[in-house]
């Protein structure tokens, strides 16, 4: 687990409920559909490739690629340390993407096309999915 | 071809006063505007039969963003209406504009007031900017997949995107600063600019990086004002004392997933549907286009429409606009010739509005570009938001 940093926190009321609190046993997981398995995301219920309605949290390997980033150095809520946001591809279906944070990275050592996989920071009961470079 | 929305002309524009930290009430600020904008049209207040704004609802959203409702603003001048909308679910803030134009195209109003009044100079103060959601719990929605990564401002989402162009294309942060020096070089001209003071390259490169690439001088300036405009019937045109713009299309389009992120291809935006779209309603050509008016609420944003209205190709606005000759007043494309909200100020899309029309009645002052301009093309919004107009003047 990294630090945590200062989070606004999202919501457990909502359909995405499943996804925020996914990472409790350290795995990511994202709606997939029961009949063709594509990722639903974010949550909906019907699937935009089969048309089916029928949707499940299924588990993914937490594995992504940087698909692009920003240092941000605006101190938005207060905090001046640089830190890095990204938008990952997610391996099993790079058209899913997520906007996130990269950790265990020197900002200046990230490169777009970088292979990252998930870890979770704890907020229980909400674990927020964060990325790290793969060791290589 | 002949598009239902050249039933309608703006036929008349008007602003208040533009300004940092004014501490001028919305209403006042928007009753300004909107007399302003009704003598202009040679009309009366009690002409008036239609009232939209974007997005409207005073309160509904903080800081100084949305400006009166429409209600408060029928209730003050006492109008009669036929039509009238605000909200914000559509094609950018000019989804006010493009509503107003179907509502006269269809008979439903014969002059309609649009207007969009900021006070988010007054609202900020002297604090710093405020990111969207902070001090927030439990957030819901959209904004549950950006938030929560600290990824608090459209500024962190764009820049996404910018650094993906970057990175596919080649594009530089000199050729991106040439969004911001030809805003700087225009606003110059416009006494009612909020940064008139020259910017050279230098003083670009070394400002302070507000979320990698974008600087500071990549960012609009937050200010005051109020901006309206009175769209009318077409036969209207001849009872004005000056050119009108005509409406010669409009770009509405909405094909990819309406997503900061999950949007298919992190190189282009919305705008490229709505572009599209408004080609597709026209027999004109970018060729065609005397002056560019493209929304820069982050210079990048500008070089995305010039890509996606076909002012160039895809990836190629970095060069198109290289040591910034081509957009310049004198150029073959002149750009956001009031400075832009880069350093005209934050007016929030309709400041370009009111500067094509401005353009094509010849009405431009010291920043007028040369040759009397024929034809405009208005643009608005980033990321999932986009709309544009294409303007052609009328007598």
């Amino acid at each position: 687990m990294s630090e945590p940093a200062f989070r606004v926190l999202p919501t457990t009321d909502e359909p995405s409920a499943f996804f925020w609190t996914s990472g409790a046993d350290g795995t990511l997981r994202f709606l997939r559909c029961s009949s063709c398995a594509y990722l639903i995301h974010p949550p909906a219920p019907y699937c935009p490739r089969c048309q089916a309605r029928e949707a499940a949290p299924g588990e993914v390997s937490g594995r992504a690629t940087v698909h692009s980033f920003t240092v941000n150095h605006q101190p938005w809520d207060g905090s001046t340390d640089p830190y890095v946001i990204a938008l990952v591809s997610i391996d099993e279906q790079p058209d899913v993407r997520l906007t996130t944070n990269l950790v265990d990275v020197e900002p200046d050592d990230v490169r777009i096309g970088m292979p990252v996989e998930v870890v979770f920071e704890d907020h229980d009961p909400v674990f927020i999915p964060v990325f790290r470079p793969v060791a290589p | 071809m002949t598009a239902v929305e050249q039933r309608a002309v703006v036929s008349g524009v008007g602003q208040s006063e533009v300004g940092r930290r004014l501490g001028r009430d919305e209403l006042d600020l928007t009753i300004e505007a909107a007399l302003a904008a009704i003598s202009d049209a040679g009309l009366t207040v009690a002409d008036i039969d239609g009232l939209a704004t974007y997005p409207g609802g005073g309160g509904a959203a903080p800081g100084g963003f949305a400006g009166p409702g429409t209600p408060v603003v029928q209730d003050a001048l006492r109008l009669s209406l036929n039509w009238h909308r605000g909200g914000m679910e559509g094609p950018a803030q000019l989804q006010a504009v493009i509503d107003a134009v179907l509502a006269v195209a269809s008979g439903l109003a014969r002059h309609v007031l649009v207007y969009r009044t900021v006070t988010e100079s007054t609202a900020q103060g002297s604090g710093r900017r405020q990111g969207i959601g902070v001090g927030a719990k439990g957030i819901g929605g959209a904004q549950q997949w950006t938030i929560p990564f600290r990824a608090y401002s459209a500024a962190n989402w764009l820049a996404l995107n910018v650094q993906r162009h970057f990175h596919e294309f080649g594009t530089t942060r000199e050729q991106m600063a040439q969004i911001a020096l030809n805003a700087r070089r225009n606003a110059a001209l416009n006494s009612k600019a909020i940064f008139r003071e020259p910017m050279s390259m230098d003083d670009y490169l070394s400002a302070r990086m507000i979320t990698t690439p974008l600087c500071l001088f990549d960012c609009d300036v937050p200010c005051d004002g109020s901006t309206a405009v009175v769209v009318s019937a077409v036969e209207h045109a001849s009872a004005v004392d000056h050119p009108v713009a005509r409406v010669e299309a409009v770009g509405t389009a909405l094909r990819g997933r309406p997503s900061w992120d999950q949007w298919a291809d992190t190189t282009t935006m919305a705008a490229v549907d709505a572009a599209a779209s408004m080609w597709a309603r026209t027999d004109l050509r970018p060729a065609d286009v005397d002056v560019a008016e493209l929304y820069d609420g982050f210079s990048w944003l500008a070089m995305a429409w010039l890509e996606a209205l076909g002012f160039c190709g895809h990836g190629e606005s970095g060069a198109f606009i290289e040591g910034g000759q081509r957009i310049a007043l004198d150029g073959e494309l002149p750009l956001n010739t009031n400075g832009g909200q880069l350093s005209g100020g934050r007016l929030h899309g309709f400041g370009f509005l009111h500067e094509a029309v401005l353009q094509l009645r010849g009405e431009a002052g010291d920043r007028q570009v040369a040759g009397g301009p024929e034809v405009a093309v208005v643009a608005n919004g980033g990321g999932p938001l986009a709309g544009s107009m294409l303007l052609t003047r009328l007598g």
